[in-house]
């Protein structure tokens, strides 16, 4: 086996894992936040790229339809929260995890019939070639692109950190996440919370909708990258923003290694469920996820 | 007033254990069997039967199946498309393998391979618990996916990613037109919905609902949750596996892995969100509900708006659906089932009002 073409497989499989964590990532905001399993935020992002790609193809400056984008998911979020969630206070949470998937239909039908079905490329001026350092060094392959993501992911999960453990909101955040009711009861506005991480969730799916659909081209299949997510989310654990990462990074390099060194025996397409297997074989040492909070029940 | 349970005396043991202990409801049952039987072959039309009755009955046993796992023991499952993959796959495999196999004897093996499949997939239930579970449950679906798109054993060894289903059978008598089809689909479906309803009347269902609700409490009583989870999966991917089969042989008349996909999953289980969690009826009206909408849409748009584009339609009735699944669980987040609730408890005093 050769070491270098190991490492190369190795970092490349990180690098697209935190591709995942950025997906992964906006699942966390709303869960810690709300309790609520949100599946449309493969369709979140699926909207937002389709916005900005069209918006780019209208002819509009870059950062204004980068704001135009912004206002529309932030808009998005507002009215998900005031129509769908608001009323479904204090319901199981497996009915707001099946609105959320009946959210998820909703949007792709509008992100499609509003702008089209097509491919549209979409170029942020980033080359995905080898990034030429690192291969003078030491003659790994590892694409600028993919570093450039790994730095606006990891400068997502510090601001988020941030903002979660140091500002006033991300206390209040907190707090709504570990008791509704409690929250409430100290005056904590549950409904502007809600939206703040709508809109915050919003914002991530955009982010990540730009990378991924850098890579993949924007289209339908972009709402799918919720599936690429949701192991990632379990490794971790559902509520932890750290969790998110380190999930992603474990998720994607087994994933890119099984590719390359198992898919001979077990023949083609098992990327398709390999992260599902390996975060399942994780759950059972460990239930709640890597960094999830752990739930004690009692009778 | 003519719906109400006073005067009806239980003298009997038997009359206690009743499955339907008041009049009506037998009454009830009697009409909805005798129409299912007899005056819906009559009156409807062959489009009516193959391609709405036929998928509703099916759906609504796949959607019987969930309910048991999801609606009665408390565990998410999105993976029961797969199961019903499962079930089609080894319905094909054992009609065709072994000479002179029985169709009946084939559809029930499938229904037990799923059995072992649903249980084997059911183990991690006994670690891991609500949306870590569903997650989990995920993988079945993308595992069995790919092993029946990927293994070629599965399909005959052929290269053709859809299989034609060999002729079906009874004692020597050849299941063809639609309404035989329909007669077929609905024996099986009766029986095992009888089956499920004394389940869930008997000491299996409460101790499944026992889990549902606490399975911690559950355990401290006496319940095993170990045994109690596994039987739950067990029942509940036996009938996706005979609804599997029932969908190849029945209304595809091929194997088609594409057509147990994971959107699949998710429309079952809004079937039984939608019908109502915990509810045998429910299951029914949600099938019905799930398999009506989309035909209901198309209509309609054609109806009002004349011919559209096909994928503005497709579009909008991805809109449609979603938006009415949501405005469906706002207005009645326990499900049709509950609406019928409250309607025999109207029906007590109507049309008096006190």
């Amino acid at each position: 086996m050769n070491v270098s073409f190991f490492f190369e497989v190795l970092i490349g499989g990180m690098l697209s894992g935190v591709m995942y964590a950025l997906v992964a990532l906006g699942f966390v905001l709303i869960f810690k936040s709300s309790g609520v399993f949100n599946f449309a935020q493969g369709a979140m992002v699926l909207f937002s790229a389709l916005t900005f790609v069209r918006l780019l193809e209208m002819q509009v400056l870059f950062w204004l339809a980068l704001g135009i984008t912004l206002v529309v998911m932030i808009l998005l979020a507002i009215t998900i929260e005031r129509i769908v969630l608001r009323p479904l206070i204090n319901q199981p949470l497996i009915i707001l995890f099946m609105a959320t998937i009946g959210l998820n239909f909703f949007l792709e039908g509008l992100a499609q019939g509003v702008w089209d079905n097509q491919v549209h490329g979409l170029d942020l001026g980033i080359n995905d070639v080898p990034f030429e350092g690192l291969q003078q060094a030491t003659g790994i392959l590892v694409s600028t692109f993919d570093l450039i993501a790994a730095l606006i992911a990891g400068a997502l999960v510090l601001g988020l950190s941030l903002f979660f453990y140091k500002t006033r909101i991300g206390r209040a955040l907190r707090a709504v996440s570990d008791d509704h009711q409690a929250a409430l009861s100290v005056g904590i506005p549950l409904h502007h919370i809600w939206g703040i991480t709508w809109a915050a969730a919003g914002v991530v799916a955009f982010v990540a909708g730009m990378l991924w659909g850098t890579r993949l081209g924007v289209q339908f299949s972009l709402s799918l990258i919720t599936l690429k997510a949701l192991p990632v989310l379990i490794l971790g654990g559902f509520n932890s923003i750290p969790g998110a990462i380190v999930g992603a990074l474990i998720i994607g390099a087994s994933e890119k290694l099984a590719e390359v060194y198992l898919s001979r025996f077990l023949g083609s397409g098992i990327e398709h469920f390999f992260a599902y297997l390996l975060a399942m074989v994780f759950l059972i040492f460990r239930p709640y996820g890597l960094f999830g909070d752990e739930i004690i029940e009692r009778v | 007033m003519v719906y109400r349970e006073s005067g009806q005396f239980k003298t009997t043991y038997a009359d206690d254990m009743a499955m339907f202990p008041i009049a009506q409801d037998r009454w009830g049952v009697m009409v909805t069997i005798t129409m299912a039987v007899v005056v819906v072959p009559l009156v409807a039309s062959n489009y009516w039967i193959s391609s709405l009755l036929i998928p509703f009955l099916i759906f609504a046993l796949a959607a019987l199946g969930l309910n048991l796992l999801t609606g009665y023991a408390g565990q998410l499952s999105l993976g029961h498309a797969g199961f019903m993959g499962v079930g089609a796959y080894a319905a094909y495999n054992l009609a065709t393998r072994i000479p002179d196999m029985p169709l009946l004897l084939s559809f029930f093996g499938a229904g037990l391979i799923t059995t072992g499949v649903g249980i084997l997939f059911g183990l991690p239930s006994l670690r891991i618990k609500g949306f870590y579970l569903a997650v989990a449950t995920l993988a079945a679906q993308f595992i069995i996916e790919w092993a029946f798109s990927s293994i070629g054993w599965f399909s005959g060894g052929s290269a053709t990613m859809t299989l034609d289903t060999p002729p079906m059978v009874i004692f020597g008598y050849r299941i063809q037109t639609p309404r035989q089809r329909y007669y077929l689909t609905l024996g099986i479906v009766m029986l095992l919905t009888l089956l499920a309803k004394n389940m869930v009347r008997s000491q299996v269902g409460r101790a499944w609902m026992a889990i549902r609700d606490m399975d911690v409490a559950a355990a401290a009583m006496g319940i095993r949750p170990l045994t109690t989870k596994l039987l739950a999966f067990a029942m509940s991917s036996f009938y996706a596996g005979v609804a599997g089969a029932l969908y190849a042989f029945v209304f595809l008349t091929s194997v088609d892995i594409t057509a147990f996909e994971l959107d699949r999953s998710f429309r079952l289980l809004f079937m039984v969100i939608i019908g109502g969690l915990g509810s045998i009826l429910g299951s029914f009206l949600g099938a019905a509900f799930i398999v009506l909408l989309p035909v209901l849409i198309n209509n309609a748009a054609t109806l009002f708006v004349g011919t559209v584009p096909t994928d503005l339609i497709a579009n909008v009735e991805l809109m449609i659906f979603g938006g009415l699944i949501i405005v469906f669980l706002i207005v009645e987040p326990y499900g049709l089932a509950r609406l019928w609730h409250t309607t025999k408890e109207k029906l007590r005093l109507w049309p008096f009002p006190h």
